[in-house]
């Protein structure tokens, strides 16, 4: 909220005039209520590897995350720009490579590596898009400086907060809304919905029946499954429910098959077919593949995606946003050493204290060290498994993230957020909710926003001006 | 159009949601006469359990039939399918499966009753308790009832979900009856005992009759009355006649919906009739016990149709 002089920036002038004229024991009493409204709507999570006692809420914090019209435009130039770019690499990759032709990536990045799908060579898929959900990390360290972390391209999760969020927001505080024009996020759903319905596969011929693949109650996201498919009137569907019939993906219903269209599928590419990836899923369905390539159905993201967000090829990103859109990237990425080059191993290893070192298919803030935070002997040992397999790590400097106030029992107290925005692909164009998901590192001085550890989330307002 | 699995979900959602509150009304039931005649309170005990089903699971657990193991196994054991904790927990199992199905607030109401039932029932309970647990209990279940009375819209969702709650409450009245059929036969009537009159109030009070007994039958409490009342008589929401015709009402309404008729609904027709054209003199007199045990198992029979003919499960 501070800006970077230790002034209040500007859009949160009006925000500031409010909440200094609060009672801050009523401010945690709302903060309270709120946790009432998480737990009663069933907004939880479960938590991988722990009993069902752990089904958690995120934490939530009261006071919102406050961006100017002026920056969202900005920002969202620069992720329609990096959005653009990364379903022309996909379907590039995926079809010509002139991108490996041209030597701008090295092509070993791309055979070797596990995202790439070899079954996706030559697919058209229905509308040409590939990532219909995409859901950009970003991170801010001055005041024009915004950085993408991740560009999230498979089946990024959370957008069910943002929603909640604000809906939350807006019961508890209706007064601010009145005061303070906060451009909305609720249409997310239905722009959702006719987003997935324009890249309805050429097997269509009504209206398009979308249905939301979940792999089912016990799925760490579960309820954002649940709540989207409700809320676009789709059908909630699990592997169990669908088969082939007739060449078509269908569901079973009270009187018979009938074919889904477009499946918005929340299960990893692994998972998804049976017979042509992991013959172990029981989350999938099998032959779901061939039908794909027969124009058939429309997986939303499309398989194969990972091979854009992977962390290996994020280095590349703004030489493949050059390659693409002929335009310099508008926002920036973190400068990363790819411990798979010696020389950029050689300096990792030599600045562990002061980098952030990451798995390159890692998610979720597991299996990275924060070279700041750590001690002698987690870099002694994290060292071992960089010299190990250097190939399976990426390393970034610590940057000084923006931070943002949150209500603690002794008032308001600045924590570290990064944000991620929701972004729609259709033939039509590209959808970007103005907001997203603010996460909090709710630890002082920690840079982890990740929910697993310890993070929460905010209402994220961009100012209607 | 509704997927298989969600029309299964709705159904049993239902079930375990009208469990739970007939558990309930029998533990209501059992206390009463504990308190009232402490001398046969352990058979009532177990004739509870037994209601329930559930008298191997119990004995496996517990050595005698006391109160405080009683309330235990059938409130809150985990172990215990049919305890209300496990049925609510279930219901709500369920009702996030069909979450899609479901208006905001049935299923609120249903996960705060979970909610405030866990915490509820965390710890064994004193008999001194029970009033106020009881209490909490009914009032959840009324909400989350009066919010699917209140908010669903009456189309095939509905239907399953009225199906599954009269599929359980039909299965429920037949087993008290059965379990207590024979303070009910003429042959072995001392009527007007003592003995007998407990007995027969408590089968009323299982199924919150007692007060509606009484408006049509004045002061005259009678085993046959009371056998004809629970069985044959429509006006009254738990008999197994009113439970039978609104499933086969429901049943009926999904078949115009969809167009189409099914093997469950020749098996609801046949039970329909055969207790319209039936009499308590000639089910009295052709046996009790037989009349029930075979209605129990078309009851189940009829369940499983249903189960296959709309395709819950693949």
């Amino acid at each position: 909220m501070f800006g970077f002089d230790e002034t209040p920036r500007r859009p949160y002038a009006d925000y500031q005039g409010w909440v200094y004229d609060e009672d801050p024991a009523q401010l945690r009493k709302k903060s309270a209520e709120a946790e009432w409204f998480f737990r009663r709507t069933g907004i939880t999570f479960n938590v991988y590897g722990q009993e069902e006692a752990a089904e958690r809420l995120i934490p939530f914090d009261v006071v919102p995350r406050i961006i100017s019209g002026r920056e969202w435009s900005r920002l969202a130039r620069g992720i329609e720009q990096r959005v653009r770019a990364i379903n022309a690499f996909l379907h590039d990759i995926y079809h010509r490579q002139e991108i490996l032709r041209a030597g701008r990536i090295p092509e070993e990045l791309i055979a070797q590596n596990d995202a790439f799908l070899p079954k996706m060579i030559g697919v058209a898929p229905p509308g040409n898009v590939y990532t219909h959900i995409v859901g950009v990390d970003i991170v801010r360290t001055g005041e024009d400086d915004f950085f993408v972390l991740e560009d999230n391209a498979r089946t990024p999760s959370g957008v069910s907060y943002m929603l909640e969020n604000r809906e939350t927001m807006l019961q508890m505080f209706p007064e601010l809304f009145t005061r303070i024009p906060v451009r909305p996020v609720s249409l997310y759903p239905e722009s959702l919905r006719r987003s997935l319905a324009a890249c309805a596969p050429s097997a269509c011929t009504d209206k398009p029946v979308i249905a939301v693949l979940t792999p089912g109650i016990h799925n760490s996201a579960y309820f954002e499954h649940a709540f989207l498919a409700d809320q676009m009137g789709a059908e909630l569907v699990e592997g169990s429910d669908i088969r082939i019939v007739d060449g078509r993906v269908a569901m079973r219903t009270t009187h018979g098959y009938v074919p889904i269209d477009v499946l918005y599928r929340r299960v990893d590419d692994d998972y998804l077919d049976p017979l042509n990836f992991n013959p172990d899923s029981m989350l999938g369905v099998p032959g779901i593949m061939d039908v794909y390539r027969s124009g058939g159905i429309t997986i939303a993201n499309a398989p194969g995606t990972g091979i854009a967000d992977d962390k290996a090829i994020y280095s590349y990103m703004p030489e493949i946003v050059r390659f693409y859109t002929g335009e310099d990237a508008i926002l920036q990425n973190v400068p990363t050493w790819r411990c798979s080059e010696p020389d950029s191993l050689a300096y990792v290893l030599d600045h562990l204290e002061e980098l952030v070192v990451k798995e390159v298919h890692g998610s979720g803030g597991y299996g990275l060290l924060v070279g700041p935070t750590s001690t002698k002997r987690e870099r002694a040992q994290f060292a071992k498994k960089l010299k190990a397999r250097p190939g399976n790590y990426i390393a970034q400097p610590t940057l000084s993230l923006s931070t943002v106030p949150i209500l603690t029992k002794k008032g308001l107290a600045p924590r570290h957020v990064d944000l991620r925005p929701f972004v729609l692909v259709s033939p039509g164009g590209i959808d970007i909710t103005p907001g997203g998901l603010t996460r909090v590192a709710l630890k002082e001085g920690s840079l982890v926003v990740n929910s697993s550890q310890g993070g929460g989330t905010k209402d994220t307002w961009v100012l209607d001006e | 159009m509704m997927l298989g699995k969600t029309a299964g979900g709705l159904f049993w959602m239902n079930r375990y949601l009208e469990r739970s509150e007939n558990i309930t009304r029998l533990i209501d039931a059992g206390f009463r006469i504990a308190l009232t005649r402490s001398a046969s309170a352990k058979t009532e005990w177990e004739s509870v359990v037994a209601t329930t089903g559930a008298q191997a699971a119990f004995e496996e657990r517990h050595d005698e039939y006391t109160a405080q193991a009683v309330l235990d196994f059938l409130l809150r054991d985990k172990a215990n399918p049919s305890s209300v904790m496990s049925s609510i927990e279930a219901a709500r199992n369920n009702a996030r499966l069909v979450r899609t199905a479901l208006t905001r607030e049935v299923w609120e109401a249903t996960n705060e009753c979970w909610m405030t039932l866990k915490t509820l029932l965390q710890r064994p309970l004193r008999e001194r308790d029970l009033p106020n647990v009881m209490g909490v209990i009914r009032q959840q279940s009324a909400l989350v009832r009066g919010a699917m009375h209140g908010t669903m819209l009456r189309n095939d969702i509905y239907d399953f979900a009225r199906i599954g709650n009269f599929i359980e409450r039909a299965d429920n009245t037949a087993r008290i009856l059965d379990v207590k059929y024979y303070v009910l036969l003429p042959s072995v009537a001392h009527v007007g005992s003592a003995l007998d009159n407990v007995q027969w109030e408590t089968i009323l009070r299982s199924v919150s009759a007692h007060r509606s007994y009484r408006w049509l039958n004045g002061g005259d409490v009678n085993p046959v009355d009371i056998a004809d009342f629970l069985i044959l008589d429509r006006r009254m929401p738990r008999s197994l006649a009113f439970c039978v015709s609104k499933i086969a009402d429901n049943l009926n309404y999904l078949a115009d919906d969809y167009g189409c008729r099914h093997p469950c609904h020749e098996l609801i027709d046949s039970m329909d009739t055969r207790l319209r054209e039936n009499s308590i003199g000639s089910i009295l007199e052709s046996g009790l016990h037989e009349f029930l045990i075979d209605f129990i198992r078309d009851n189940a029979a009829l369940g499983s149709q249903i189960e296959w003919d709309y395709r819950f499960n693949g």
